[in-house]
């Protein structure tokens, strides 16, 4: 019972840093081309420019 | 775009490249002062070799301060700053790699779409952390724990449970309380009250120290729904978007003629009542409007569903979203683009692309029914369980267990997953689809006509000899054939520019003959160019080389017309499509415009029947005869002289290379030059009908088994969830079939 004590929680605090880390990959964007990351890693050339950063994720028209 | 009655030929070449890059120039933002931001659509990029080559040409490029290429997405995205480079030069850069691009609709739809996904992947994740880790404290409840223990797990679960359902249930409950607020139950109201009862009735046992919880009946149900939710908005988002930017249906601007002849690009969202719009064929109507010159037949299918070409003429009003087919327009504006049927425009295209084939109808009518019908078959269970002595908990239990069996997930997913997968099949294979019902009716197709030129063969004939003219006669010549997008015209055109002649400028009248040619006025003297019939010309019947080969006439005022003698390549891959389709008892024809000798040519080694000096309205006819006694017909045409045939018939596919108004008209389009595009599509189409019906059938056989074991009780809250989903995950499965076996023996298997 005493070990349950230590270990319930401390597969909770595991599990939460699962969550945590795909929450993070979510968040930068690493879902969006799951087809041209892995053929990236394969590319043999100096590295690419950095992305363009998106503002606010919300592309607004000009006009 | 073909130029317009008043236009000089010039001023088509230059307008049509001015219209896209404004098109571009619509699309591009500026995120922040001094740097412009652009999205393109690249069809072409397929492997990690293209996006080395874009991003390295783009990363070399004067001024740009960023450049990505998404390969799943088929985009490319640019940052550069305003000072250094023009957009011209970027889009140059990256057709200079060799990739084509379009203009990316990016609406404020697509950004609540992704900000929508990203909220129930977040939701995903949470329950499923939730789910797995009181699946480990139950796995030990059901080991055998007792007293504290048992006691221990369940408070945890229940710690666990409670927030997860309060935030990853929302979407299903907001979704239940919106359809209760307008008096319907919606699928979600059963599902919500299942996940509220099952945690509902677990909290009370464990606060009464009772032995059983079903914490994770609740949050397993929770993460398996919104786990099959993200799987089918993943696929449709995919599908729809790649159709979308292809296709390119909703313009961003259109040209206006001002007071003083000039014309003018304007966004749509500059035009007021009053202004005069010109519509060259392949246009849609930006705005209601009258009709004041040119006449035309419309398509309206998009406003009335009906695919029947109407003709209009001057004075006839046409609403916004209207397509033209064969005929340049202009119209006089009656409201601005706002106020007029324009926002309506984008909601019926984007409906029309999500619009369902009679058998998704079919199940969501189904569905409909069913909702009610599942809150009374559980309430059914528990009162006879009731009256049969069991506790109220156990005879409560049940009637959830029956409530999450009955839930109609797999009927709800059977067609649009289906269709969906089809969708991203046929993208991979480099066809667009841009009508889920039009591949419902593909697979009901009985004949198909294919045009010649820029279907059966490759529409890019070369020019094999032609007359001596003199140097001003050239230069009217070559004038007079950049007024015109047909195939034989540009031909001409570029045989003769790259003979160093430039065009002449004082072409007036010109006017394009569907079918015949292109004629104009010079100095009072008329000028025509285009078949032997339309230039009063002899035909030849003599013809010796092995080669479909085609003659264009010229015909100065009177003098007799000289001829050009063109050649045009076959498309590789027909025997194989022709083939494929009259396996399937698909009837095939060839329908031309051009003279006998040429479609003979080409169509005999296919063992085609076919028509030739067919015009516009006799494609039609064929079409609607055909249609009428044999049954739904394909129609595959580069539409420039059969768009209304591409849309009467009720299915029709069109070449990328097609004019624009064949990419509007058509309901497919298939890049690349082999035609056996045409034999895939329909075996995908083929295909998915047989999978929906296995779809349904397996929705239907699940729930004839589940339904009366759960209200027998053999079957818990948890049960339920897991066989209910299972059904889900079968449905999908079997739809993820469709891309098996659809290539033909001889195709690579190229998924790419």
């Amino acid at each position: 019972m005493n070990v349950l004590l230590f270990l319930i929680p401390a597969a909770l605090c595991l599990g939460g840093l699962g969550l945590l880390a795909f929450l993070w990959s979510l968040k930068t964007d690493q879902y969006d081309d799951l087809e041209g990351e892995a053929e990236r890693i394969l590319i043999d050339r100096p590295a690419a420019p950095p992305p363009p950063r998106k503002t606010g994720g919300d592309l607004k028209d000009r006009t | 775009m073909s130029c317009c009655a008043a236009a000089t030929p010039e001023l088509a070449a230059d307008a049509a490249e001015a219209a896209r890059l404004q098109e571009f120039r619509l699309a591009a933002t500026a995120p922040r002062p001094g740097v412009h931001l652009l999205r393109l659509a690249a069809p072409d990029l397929r492997c990690g070799a293209c996006i080395a080559a874009v991003e390295e040409a783009l990363s070399s490029a004067h001024g740009v301060l960023g450049a990505r290429a998404n390969l799943a997405a088929k985009t490319i995205t640019v940052e550069w700053r305003e000072d250094a480079a023009p957009l011209s030069e970027m889009i140059g850069v990256v057709e200079g790699a060799g990739y084509r691009v379009f203009p990316l609709e990016e609406d404020s739809g697509d950004s609540a779409d992704r900000a929508a996904n990203r909220a129930l992947l977040t939701r995903l994740a949470v329950s499923g952390f939730a789910a797995a880790n009181i699946m480990l404290l139950s796995v030990s409840v059901w080991a055998g724990a007792e007293g504290a223990a048992r006691d221990l797990m369940h408070w945890v679960s229940a710690l666990i449970a409670l927030p997860t359902v309060v935030y990853a249930g929302q979407p299903f409950f907001r979704s239940a309380l919106a359809g209760l607020r307008a008096w319907r139950l919606n699928m979600d109201a059963p599902i919500s009250l299942a996940i509220l009862l099952a945690a509902g009735v677990s909290l009370f046992e464990v606060l009464n120290g009772g032995e059983e919880a079903y914490f994770d009946a609740a949050v397993s149900l929770i993460f398996l729904l919104l786990l099959g939710r993200w799987l089918d908005g993943a696929m449709r988002a995919g599908a729809r978007s790649a159709a979308r930017r292809l296709a390119q249906l909703a313009p961003r601007g259109a040209w206006v003629l001002l007071p003083g002849g000039e014309r003018d690009y304007r966004p749509l969202a500059a035009l007021k009542a009053g202004d005069r719009v010109l519509l060259s064929p392949g246009d849609r109507a930006p705005v209601d409007g009258v009709v004041e010159a040119g006449e035309a037949q419309l398509d309206r299918s998009i406003l009335t569903g009906e695919s029947a070409p109407v003709g209009v003429a001057p004075g006839r009003r046409i609403e916004a979203g209207a397509l033209a087919l064969d005929g340049a327009l202009t119209l006089r504006a009656d409201a601005p683009a706002a106020q007029s049927t324009l926002a309506e425009v984008s909601r019926l295209v984007a409906a029309a692309e999500d619009r369902k084939s009679g058998l998704a109808r079919l199940a969501d009518k189904a569905a409909r029914v069913y909702a009610p019908t599942v809150h009374l078959a559980a309430l059914l269970a528990t009162a006879v369980w009731l009256l049969a002595g069991a506790s109220p908990r156990d005879a409560l239990l049940i009637g959830v267990a029956v409530l999450i069996v009955t839930c109609p997930c797999a009927l709800g997913l059977a067609a649009p997953m289906a269709q969906a997968v089809a969708c991203g099949a046929l993208f991979r294979r480099g066809i667009m689809l841009k009508d889920g019902a039009a591949l419902e009716r593909l697979a009901t197709v009985r004949g198909a006509f294919f045009d010649k030129t820029g279907v059966l063969t490759l529409g890019r004939p070369n020019v094999l000899s032609a007359p001596d003219l003199s140097a001003s006669q050239a230069a009217a010549a070559l004038a007079l054939a950049s007024s015109s997008r047909h195939p034989f015209a540009r031909a001409v055109a570029g045989h003769l520019s790259a003979h160093g002649f430039e065009p002449v400028a004082a072409l007036e009248a010109v006017r394009e003959h569907p079918g015949s040619g292109v004629e104009a006025m010079l100095g009072g003297e008329r000028i025509r160019l285009g078949a032997a019939a339309f230039c009063d010309a002899a035909e030849e019947t003599q013809y010796a080389d092995d080669e479909a080969v085609s003659r264009v006439w010229l015909r100065f005022g009177e003098a007799a017309p000289v001829r050009f003698v063109l050649t045009d390549a076959p498309r590789p891959g027909a025997a194989e499509a022709i083939g494929a389709l009259r396996r399937a008892s698909v009837s095939v024809e060839a329908l031309s415009g051009d003279l006998e000798a040429p479609v003979r040519r080409v169509a005999e080694p296919l063992a085609l029947p076919w028509r030739a000096k067919q015009s516009p309205q006799d494609k039609i006819a064929a079409v609607r005869r055909a249609g009428e006694s044999d049954g739904p017909v394909l129609m595959v045409g580069d539409g420039l002289n059969d768009a209304p045939a591409l849309a009467a018939a009720e299915v029709s596919m069109a070449p990328s290379e097609a004019s624009d108004v064949g990419r509007a008209a058509a309901d497919l389009v298939f890049t690349g030059a082999s035609l056996s595009a045409v034999s895939t599509a329909y075996r995908v189409a083929r295909r998915t009908r047989a999978i929906i019906l296995q779809n349904f059938a397996i929705a239907a056989g699940y729930n004839l088994i589940a339904v009366p074991l759960a209200a027998a009780g053999a079957a818990g809250p948890l049960e339920a969830a897991v066989a209910m989903s299972t059904s889900s995950l079968l449905v999908t499965l079997n739809a993820l079939r469709i891309g098996w076996g659809v290539d033909a023996p001889s195709q690579s298997g190229d998924r790419r």
